[in-house]
C-alpha cells in the first residue's frame, strides 16, 4: 500500500518534471545556444582587445582580425615595466579604498540613529539623504570644482571627499532598513548588561551589520574606481592625481598611432576591476538587487 | 567664506523638514535621569549623524544650490564670479528657443538651442531605445537562461562582467575595435557589412546607433542579472501548475513569469532612464559626443561648454535642466510605480 502510494507520487513528480521541461529536452539546446551567443558577444571584444595587445602595429595593419603571429610581449612589457601604469593603479586604489572606508563608516553611523533612535526631525534628515539620489555628481560638477578650489582641497582629498558625499545617500538608504531590522530584544539585553547606545553600536551593530556594510562598500568602491568626470575636471584645475581611467585616456591621447599599445593598455586597465568582480561577484549582484528591492 | 554661507543655506530645508515631522512623539527608552538622558541622546545623534550630514550638505547640497544660482548669470568662468552679470532666465531661454530677443534669435538658435535640442534628442532616443530594444532582448535572454544548464553560473558571471568595467575602458575598447582599420570593422566587412562612409562612430547617421550599441553592450548585463534575480523569486509551483494544465513555455513566461517580475522590470527601467539622462563618460571618451554631435548628450554638451567655452552660466543652466529631467523621472517613478508595487505588497499582507 505504502509503496503503491510512493510509486504513484514519484510517477507524478516524474511526469510533472517532464512537463516542465516541455518542449523538453531539445529546449536545453536553445538555452545553451543563447548562452553561447551572449557569452561570445560579451567576451569576444575583450579577447580581441587582449590579443591585439600581443601583436605589433604592423601585424594589425596588414591583417586586423588575425591572431598574434608571432606573439609579441613588448607592448605589455613596456607598460608593466614603466612606472605610470602602476602609479595610476595605486592612485586609483588609494582613492577608492579611502572613499569606501569613508562611505561605509559615515553612512553606517548616520543610518544608526535614523534607524534606531526616535527624535524630532528624523524623517526630515532621512528624506534629505533620499533626495540626494537625484543630485548626481555630473549636475554639480562645476560648483563642486570651484568649492574645492576655494577650500583648497586638492590632491587625493579633492577626489575622496566629494565621492564620499555623493555615495552617502544610497548608503544611508540601504543601511537604514538593515539596521532597523536588528531585533529590539538584542538592544534591550545589551542595555540591561550596562552597554550604552554608543557601546551597542560598536559592539553589536557593526559586527551584525557587516553583510550590509560589505554590500554598500563594494558599490562605493566600484563607483570610485570607475569614476571619470570628477578626476577629469580636477586634473584640469590643480595637480590632482591621475587615476587609472584618466591614465588610459592620457596614454591613448599621447600614443594615438600606437594601436597595439593602446589595446594592451586598455586591456590591462580592465583587469583590476574584473579581478575585483570575480572576488565580489555575489556581493555586487546582491547589492544591486538589494538596492533595487530596498 | 562661501562654504560657511553654504552650509547655512543648506540647513534650511532640513530645519523645515524637522518642524514638519515634529508630530511624531519621541520615545526615550530606559530613562533614569530624563533631562541628562535627553541631552546625552541628542549629543549621540549629533556624533553619529553629524559627519555624514556635514559632508553631504557642503559637497552635495551647496554645489547644487550654487549651480542654480550660477545659471542665472552671464559668467565667463575664467573670471571671478563677482564680475558676472545677472541675466535672469536668459540662459534657459537660449537653450530652449534661442533667447527672447528677435534680433539675436537666429544666431542664438544656431549657437545654443540647436546643440541643446540635438543632445536632448539623443538622450531621449537612448531612453526610448533602451525600452524598445534592450528590455525585450534582456528579457528573452533572462527567460531562456532561467533554468539549470551546464555552466550556468559561469555564463551569468560573464554576461554581467561588462557592467563592472568603467565606461572609459569599455568605450576605448570599442573605439579601437571599431576604428576604420580596427578588427571588428574588418570582420564585419568580411561578412558583407561594410562600415558607413564616416566610419562606425563618426558617421553622422550611423554614429548614434554604434554608440547605442556600445552602451547596450556595457549595460544589458545589469538588466539580465536583475531579471534573473527577479525570476528566481517566482515560486516554481506556479510554473509547474501552469504547465501541468497544459500551458506552453511561452504562455508560462507571458502569463506568470513576466507579470511577476514586473516590479524588477520597473526598477530597472527607472535606473536605466536616470542613467540615460546623465550619460557622460562613454560619450566623452569616444570623441566628446562625436565630431558632429551625433551622440552628444546634455552632460557632454555641458562639460564642453563649461571647459571649452568657459560659459559658466550656460553650463550651469544645462546642469539644472538635466537635474530637472532626473527629478521629473524620479518623482513620476515614485508616485506611479512605488505606490502600485507597495500597494500590491501590502495587499499580500506582508
Amino acid at each position: 500500500m505504502a509503496t503503491a502510494v510512493k510509486d504513484d507520487t514519484t510517477r507524478k513528480a516524474g511526469k510533472s518534471r517532464a512537463r516542465t521541461r516541455l518542449g523538453g529536452d531539445s529546449s536545453i539546446y536553445v538555452t545553451i545556444f543563447v548562452a553561447l551567443i551572449a557569452v561570445g558577444l560579451t567576451l569576444g571584444p575583450i579577447l580581441f582587445l587582449g590579443l591585439g595587445g600581443f601583436r605589433t602595429n604592423g601585424q594589425i595593419a596588414s591583417d586586423p582580425t588575425g591572431l598574434p603571429d608571432p606573439w609579441v610581449w613588448e607592448n605589455y612589457r613596456n607598460i608593466l615595466t614603466g612606472s605610470t601604469f602602476w602609479e595610476f593603479t595605486l592612485n586609483s586604489a588609494i582613492i577608492s579604498i579611502a572613499t569606501t572606508a569613508g562611505v561605509v563608516l559615515f553612512g553606517t553611523m548616520a543610518a544608526y540613529p535614523l534607524a534606531r533612535y526616535s527624535f524630532r526631525g528624523r524623517e526630515g534628515v532621512f528624506l534629505m539623504f533620499t533626495a540626494g539620489l537625484m543630485f548626481p555628481l555630473t549636475v554639480a560638477i562645476f560648483p563642486l570644482f570651484l568649492l574645492l578650489q576655494d577650500l583648497g582641497l586638492g590632491g587625493m582629498w579633492g577626489l575622496i571627499i566629494p565621492q564620499i558625499a555623493f555615495a552617502l545617500p544610497v548608503t544611508v538608504i540601504i543601511m537604514r532598513p538593515f539596521l532597523a531590522a536588528l531585533p529590539d530584544e538584542l538592544e534591550e539585553a545589551s542595555f540591561m548588561d550596562g552597554l550604552t547606545r554608543v557601546g551597542f553600536f560598536f559592539r553589536m551593530v557593526i559586527p551584525l551589520a557587516r553583510p550590509g556594510m560589505v554590500t554598500v562598500g563594494v558599490l562605493a568602491f566600484l563607483g570610485s574606481w570607475n569614476a571619470y568626470l570628477l578626476p577629469l575636471v580636477m586634473l584640469t584645475g590643480r595637480d590632482a592625481p591621475t587615476t587609472l581611467p584618466l591614465g588610459v585616456t592620457q596614454f591613448q591621447g599621447q600614443n594615438a598611432a600606437n594601436f597595439a599599445g593602446i589595446m594592451a593598455y586598455t586591456f590591462l586597465a580592465m583587469i583590476p576591476a574584473l579581478v575585483f568582480f570575480l572576488m565580489m561577484e555575489k556581493r555586487i549582484v546582491d547589492g544591486l538587487s538589494g538596492a533595487v528591492k530596498g | 567664506m562661501t562654504a560657511l554661507e553654504a552650509s547655512g543655506t543648506g540647513t534650511g530645508p532640513a530645519t523645515d523638514a524637522k518642524a514638519s515631522v515634529a508630530g511624531s512623539t519621541p520615545v526615550t527608552p530606559a530613562a533614569f535621569n530624563p533631562r541628562r538622558d535627553r541631552r546625552r541622546k541628542w549629543f549621540e545623534i549629533a556624533i553619529f549623524v553629524g559627519p555624514a550630514l556635514l559632508i553631504f550638505l557642503v559637497f552635495v547640497i551647496f554645489p547644487m544650490i550654487m549651480a542654480a544660482r550660477y545659471s542665472l548669470y552671464k559668467w565667463d568662468s575664467r573670471q571671478p564670479f563677482e564680475l558676472a552679470e545677472f541675466i535672469g532666465f536668459d540662459n534657459y531661454t537660449r537653450a530652449l528657443m534661442g533667447g527672447t530677443d528677435p534680433e539675436t534669435k537666429e544666431i542664438f538658435w544656431k549657437a545654443y538651442a540647436e546643440p541643446f535640442w540635438n543632445a536632448v534628442g539623443n538622450n531621449a532616443q537612448i531612453i526610448a531605445l533602451s525600452m524598445l530594444i534592450q528590455l525585450p532582448i534582456a528579457m528573452i535572454i533572462a527567460l531562456v537562461l532561467n533554468r539549470k544548464f551546464p555552466g550556468r553560473s559561469s555564463v551569468r558571471l560573464i554576461i554581467f562582467a561588462p557592467y563592472v568595467l568603467s565606461e572609459v575602458v569599455a568605450g576605448l575598447m570599442w573605439l579601437m575595435l571599431l576604428d576604420p582599420r580596427g578588427p571588428v570593422t574588418e570582420m564585419l566587412a568580411a561578412i558583407g557589412i561594410s562600415d558607413p562612409a564616416g566610419g562606425w562612430l563618426e558617421d553622422p547617421q550611423a554614429g548614434f546607433w554604434t554608440f547605442f550599441f556600445i552602451v547596450s553592450w556595457k549595460y544589458i548585463g545589469l538588466a539580465i542579472i536583475l531579471f534573473l534575480a527577479g525570476l528566481s523569486g517566482v515560486p516554481p509551483e506556479l510554473q509547474e501548475a501552469a504547465s501541468i494544465d497544459g500551458a506552453s513555455w511561452w504562455q508560462v513566461q507571458w502569463r506568470i513569469n513576466i507579470p511577476l517580475i514586473g516590479p524588477t522590470v520597473r526598477v530597472w527601467a527607472f535606473l536605466s532612464i536616470i542613467g540615460s539622462i546623465q550619460l557622460f563618460d562613454m560619450a566623452w571618451v569616444l570623441n566628446k559626443g562625436g565630431s558632429t554631435g551625433q551622440y552628444s548628450t546634455i552632460a557632454t554638451l555641458m562639460v564642453d561648454i563649461g571647459t571649452q567655452r568657459n560659459d559658466g552660466g550656460y553650463a550651469s543652466a544645462l546642469a539644472i535642466i538635466m537635474f530637472i529631467f532626473s527629478m521629473v523621472a524620479a518623482i513620476t517613478y515614485m508616485t506611479l510605480v512605488m505606490r502600485r508595487d507597495n500597494g500590491a505588497r501590502a495587499g499580500k499582507g506582508a
